[in-house]
Protein backbone atom coordinates (compact mmCIF):
# COMPACT_ATOMS: atom_id res chain seq x y z
CA UNK A 1 0.00 0.00 0.00
CA UNK A 2 2.87 2.40 0.92
CA UNK A 3 4.95 1.60 -1.92
CA UNK A 4 1.46 2.33 -3.84
CA UNK A 5 0.94 5.82 -2.47
CA UNK A 6 5.41 5.98 -3.45
CA UNK A 7 5.25 5.48 -6.80
CA UNK A 8 2.21 7.80 -7.48
CA UNK A 9 4.28 10.30 -5.92
CA UNK A 10 7.10 9.88 -7.99
CA UNK A 11 5.56 9.23 -11.13
CA UNK A 12 3.56 12.64 -10.87
CA UNK A 13 6.67 14.37 -9.95
CA UNK A 14 8.63 12.64 -12.80
CA UNK A 15 5.96 13.63 -15.44
CA UNK A 16 5.58 17.19 -14.08
CA UNK A 17 9.47 17.86 -14.43
CA UNK A 18 9.28 16.42 -17.59
CA UNK A 19 6.52 18.73 -18.87
CA UNK A 20 8.42 21.53 -17.25
CA UNK A 21 11.32 20.91 -19.09
CA UNK A 22 9.97 20.98 -22.82
CA UNK A 23 6.99 23.92 -22.07
CA UNK A 24 9.48 26.55 -20.54
CA UNK A 25 11.37 29.23 -22.65
CA UNK A 26 13.85 29.71 -20.52
CA UNK A 27 16.79 26.42 -20.65
CA UNK A 28 17.40 27.25 -17.14
CA UNK A 29 14.06 26.56 -15.42
CA UNK A 30 13.83 23.33 -18.05
CA UNK A 31 17.66 22.33 -16.65
CA UNK A 32 16.25 22.66 -13.00
CA UNK A 33 12.82 20.24 -14.21
CA UNK A 34 15.28 18.04 -15.19
CA UNK A 35 17.23 17.74 -12.11
CA UNK A 36 13.40 17.14 -10.61
CA UNK A 37 12.98 14.91 -12.86
CA UNK A 38 16.48 12.73 -12.21
CA UNK A 39 15.75 12.64 -8.49
CA UNK A 40 12.17 11.36 -8.51
CA UNK A 41 13.78 8.53 -11.11
CA UNK A 42 16.00 7.86 -8.87
CA UNK A 43 13.75 7.38 -6.19
CA UNK A 44 11.46 4.75 -8.67
CA UNK A 45 14.96 2.51 -8.90
CA UNK A 46 15.16 2.66 -5.32
CA UNK A 47 11.41 1.18 -4.83
CA UNK A 48 12.63 -1.17 -8.22
CA UNK A 49 15.89 -2.94 -5.95
CA UNK A 50 18.36 -1.10 -7.88
CA UNK A 51 20.16 1.13 -5.27
CA UNK A 52 23.50 1.05 -6.94
CA UNK A 53 21.66 2.77 -10.02
CA UNK A 54 19.53 5.33 -7.86
CA UNK A 55 22.84 6.64 -6.41
CA UNK A 56 24.61 6.76 -10.03
CA UNK A 57 21.75 8.75 -11.04
CA UNK A 58 22.00 11.37 -8.98
CA UNK A 59 25.87 11.81 -8.89
CA UNK A 60 26.64 11.22 -12.60
CA UNK A 61 23.50 13.21 -13.87
CA UNK A 62 22.06 15.26 -11.01
CA UNK A 63 25.65 15.85 -10.41
CA UNK A 64 27.67 15.58 -13.70
CA UNK A 65 25.86 16.20 -16.70
CA UNK A 66 23.01 18.58 -15.31
CA UNK A 67 26.17 21.13 -14.09
CA UNK A 68 27.85 20.82 -17.08
CA UNK A 69 24.69 21.69 -19.08
CA UNK A 70 24.13 24.60 -16.40
CA UNK A 71 27.60 25.59 -16.78
CA UNK A 72 26.96 26.12 -20.77
CA UNK A 73 23.75 27.85 -20.53
CA UNK A 74 25.13 30.62 -18.39
CA UNK A 75 28.41 30.77 -20.06
CA UNK A 76 26.20 31.28 -23.41
CA UNK A 77 24.56 34.30 -21.60
CA UNK A 78 21.06 34.24 -23.94
CA UNK A 79 19.04 37.44 -24.51
CA UNK A 80 15.87 36.93 -24.42
CA UNK A 81 14.82 36.68 -27.94
CA UNK A 82 17.37 33.85 -28.73
CA UNK A 83 15.84 31.34 -26.50
CA UNK A 84 13.78 30.02 -29.47
CA UNK A 85 9.52 29.52 -28.93
CA UNK A 86 7.42 26.72 -29.84
CA UNK A 87 7.47 25.54 -33.58
CA UNK A 88 3.57 25.62 -34.18
CA UNK A 89 3.75 22.94 -36.94
CA UNK A 90 6.18 20.82 -34.33
CA UNK A 91 3.44 20.88 -32.00
CA UNK A 92 0.76 19.46 -34.09
CA UNK A 93 2.89 17.42 -35.98
CA UNK A 94 4.11 15.80 -32.49
CA UNK A 95 0.91 15.26 -31.26
CA UNK A 96 -0.59 13.01 -34.40
CA UNK A 97 2.66 11.52 -34.51
CA UNK A 98 2.00 10.41 -30.56
CA UNK A 99 -0.93 9.60 -31.11
CA UNK A 100 -1.48 7.41 -33.85
CA UNK A 101 1.81 5.56 -32.03
CA UNK A 102 0.32 5.52 -28.91
CA UNK A 103 -2.85 3.78 -30.23
CA UNK A 104 -0.97 1.18 -32.40
CA UNK A 105 1.96 0.67 -30.54
CA UNK A 106 -0.99 -0.05 -27.05
CA UNK A 107 -2.73 -2.12 -29.28
CA UNK A 108 -0.28 -4.84 -30.59
CA UNK A 109 1.37 -4.47 -27.08
CA UNK A 110 -1.83 -5.50 -25.24
CA UNK A 111 -2.28 -8.19 -27.98
CA UNK A 112 1.41 -9.70 -27.20
CA UNK A 113 1.32 -9.25 -23.71
CA UNK A 114 -1.80 -9.42 -22.21
CA UNK A 115 -1.62 -7.78 -18.70
CA UNK A 116 -0.68 -9.06 -15.79
CA UNK A 117 1.49 -11.46 -17.71
CA UNK A 118 4.93 -10.27 -15.64
CA UNK A 119 5.50 -10.91 -12.09
CA UNK A 120 8.14 -10.47 -10.39
CA UNK A 121 11.05 -12.55 -9.73
CA UNK A 122 11.94 -13.74 -6.64
CA UNK A 123 15.18 -11.58 -5.39
CA UNK A 124 18.41 -13.24 -4.38
CA UNK A 125 20.24 -11.66 -1.74
CA UNK A 126 22.05 -8.18 -2.37
CA UNK A 127 20.34 -8.07 -5.73
CA UNK A 128 21.05 -4.37 -6.86
CA UNK A 129 23.61 -3.74 -4.64
CA UNK A 130 27.37 -2.39 -5.59
CA UNK A 131 29.20 -5.79 -4.83
CA UNK A 132 26.59 -7.75 -7.10
CA UNK A 133 26.00 -5.27 -10.08
CA UNK A 134 30.17 -5.05 -9.74
CA UNK A 135 30.84 -8.55 -10.27
CA UNK A 136 28.72 -8.89 -12.95
CA UNK A 137 30.13 -6.68 -15.21
CA UNK A 138 33.38 -7.81 -14.49
CA UNK A 139 32.86 -10.96 -14.82
CA UNK A 140 30.62 -11.06 -17.79
CA UNK A 141 30.80 -7.75 -19.54
CA UNK A 142 34.40 -7.13 -19.42
CA UNK A 143 34.61 -6.10 -22.87
CA UNK A 144 31.90 -4.15 -23.06
CA UNK A 145 33.20 -1.97 -20.25
CA UNK A 146 36.36 -1.38 -22.06
CA UNK A 147 34.90 -0.27 -25.33
CA UNK A 148 33.03 2.00 -22.71
CA UNK A 149 36.35 3.22 -21.67
CA UNK A 150 36.90 4.10 -25.04
CA UNK A 151 33.98 5.95 -26.34
CA UNK A 152 34.64 7.98 -23.31
CA UNK A 153 38.34 8.99 -23.98
CA UNK A 154 36.77 9.71 -27.73
CA UNK A 155 34.07 11.85 -26.16
CA UNK A 156 36.50 13.93 -24.20
CA UNK A 157 39.06 14.23 -27.30
CA UNK A 158 36.12 15.33 -29.38
CA UNK A 159 34.60 18.17 -27.01
CA UNK A 160 38.27 19.76 -27.00
CA UNK A 161 38.37 19.76 -31.12
CA UNK A 162 34.92 20.72 -31.57
CA UNK A 163 34.95 23.66 -28.68
CA UNK A 164 38.20 24.21 -28.56
CA UNK A 165 38.77 28.08 -30.72
CA UNK A 166 42.29 27.28 -31.87
CA UNK A 167 44.23 23.95 -31.06
CA UNK B 1 -10.39 0.02 -7.88
CA UNK B 2 -8.03 -0.62 -10.66
CA UNK B 3 -5.72 2.32 -9.70
CA UNK B 4 -4.91 1.13 -6.17
CA UNK B 5 -3.54 -2.10 -7.10
CA UNK B 6 -0.12 -3.58 -6.05
CA UNK B 7 1.88 -1.82 -8.45
CA UNK B 8 3.18 -4.02 -10.78
CA UNK B 9 5.80 -4.10 -14.07
CA UNK B 10 3.08 -2.71 -16.17
CA UNK B 11 2.96 0.25 -13.78
CA UNK B 12 6.43 1.14 -14.82
CA UNK B 13 6.15 0.62 -18.34
CA UNK B 14 3.60 2.58 -18.98
CA UNK B 15 5.26 5.35 -16.96
CA UNK B 16 8.55 4.92 -18.66
CA UNK B 17 6.28 4.78 -22.15
CA UNK B 18 4.95 8.09 -21.00
CA UNK B 19 8.15 9.57 -20.32
CA UNK B 20 9.65 8.94 -23.56
CA UNK B 21 6.90 10.60 -25.22
CA UNK B 22 7.33 13.56 -23.65
CA UNK B 23 11.05 13.69 -24.32
CA UNK B 24 9.81 13.16 -28.06
CA UNK B 25 7.34 15.86 -27.74
CA UNK B 26 10.23 17.91 -26.67
CA UNK B 27 12.81 17.07 -29.61
CA UNK B 28 10.00 17.52 -32.01
CA UNK B 29 8.55 20.64 -30.84
CA UNK B 30 10.99 22.97 -29.31
CA UNK B 31 13.80 25.13 -31.53
CA UNK B 32 16.10 26.05 -28.49
CA UNK B 33 19.06 23.33 -28.70
CA UNK B 34 19.88 23.03 -25.04
CA UNK B 35 16.26 21.50 -24.57
CA UNK B 36 15.76 19.85 -27.32
CA UNK B 37 19.76 18.17 -25.47
CA UNK B 38 17.84 17.91 -21.99
CA UNK B 39 14.24 16.00 -24.38
CA UNK B 40 16.43 13.91 -25.67
CA UNK B 41 18.44 12.90 -21.72
CA UNK B 42 14.59 12.43 -20.71
CA UNK B 43 14.00 9.34 -23.92
CA UNK B 44 17.16 7.51 -22.83
CA UNK B 45 16.26 7.72 -19.09
CA UNK B 46 12.72 6.81 -20.03
CA UNK B 47 14.52 3.14 -21.54
CA UNK B 48 16.89 2.83 -18.54
CA UNK B 49 13.26 2.30 -16.68
CA UNK B 50 12.14 -0.10 -18.89
CA UNK B 51 15.67 -2.15 -18.86
CA UNK B 52 15.40 -1.81 -14.75
CA UNK B 53 11.70 -3.22 -14.81
CA UNK B 54 12.61 -5.74 -16.71
CA UNK B 55 15.82 -6.48 -14.72
CA UNK B 56 13.23 -6.65 -11.71
CA UNK B 57 11.09 -9.36 -13.93
CA UNK B 58 13.54 -11.02 -14.21
CA UNK B 59 15.47 -11.39 -10.83
CA UNK B 60 18.41 -10.79 -13.24
CA UNK B 61 21.06 -8.04 -13.01
CA UNK B 62 21.86 -7.84 -16.62
CA UNK B 63 19.53 -4.80 -17.06
CA UNK B 64 20.97 -3.05 -14.23
CA UNK B 65 24.58 -3.19 -16.16
CA UNK B 66 23.29 -2.47 -19.54
CA UNK B 67 21.27 0.91 -17.35
CA UNK B 68 24.58 1.45 -16.24
CA UNK B 69 26.45 1.46 -19.98
CA UNK B 70 23.46 3.63 -21.06
CA UNK B 71 24.16 6.30 -18.53
CA UNK B 72 28.24 6.45 -19.17
CA UNK B 73 26.75 6.86 -23.28
CA UNK B 74 24.43 9.79 -22.11
CA UNK B 75 27.50 11.21 -20.37
CA UNK B 76 29.60 11.59 -23.56
CA UNK B 77 26.70 12.27 -25.80
CA UNK B 78 25.94 15.08 -23.58
CA UNK B 79 29.47 16.01 -23.69
CA UNK B 80 30.17 16.03 -27.22
CA UNK B 81 26.53 17.64 -27.68
CA UNK B 82 27.35 20.44 -25.73
CA UNK B 83 31.01 21.04 -27.76
CA UNK B 84 28.97 21.47 -30.42
CA UNK B 85 26.11 23.85 -29.21
CA UNK B 86 29.70 26.30 -28.05
CA UNK B 87 31.10 25.87 -31.48
CA UNK B 88 27.83 26.75 -33.26
CA UNK B 89 26.33 29.58 -31.12
CA UNK B 90 30.05 31.31 -31.60
CA UNK B 91 29.45 30.49 -35.40
CA UNK B 92 26.38 32.19 -35.63
CA UNK B 93 25.24 33.72 -32.65
CA UNK B 94 21.99 31.61 -31.70
CA UNK B 95 21.30 28.58 -30.28
CA UNK B 96 17.47 28.93 -32.18
CA UNK B 97 17.44 25.59 -33.91
CA UNK B 98 15.43 26.93 -37.12
CA UNK B 99 18.83 29.37 -37.85
CA UNK B 100 20.72 26.54 -38.58
CA UNK B 101 20.26 25.87 -41.98
CA UNK B 102 23.07 25.79 -44.04
CA UNK B 103 22.61 22.15 -45.39
CA UNK B 104 19.58 22.54 -46.63
CA UNK B 105 19.34 22.19 -50.15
Amino acid sequence: MIETVVFYILAALLLGMGLLVITRTNPMASAVGMIGAFAALAGLYLLQSAPLLAVLQILVYAGGIMVLMIFVIMLLNLRDEDMGSLRAKGVWVTGALLGITSVVFGQVFLVIFPTGQWKNAVLPEGFGSIFSVGEKIFASYLFPFEILSLLLLTAVVGAMVLAKRRL
Amino acid sequence: MDLLMPIGPSHYLVLSALLFIVGTAGVLSRRNLFVVLMSLELMLNAVNLTFVTFSRVNGEMTGQVVALFVVAVAAAEACVGLAIVVALFRLKETVDLDMFKSLKG
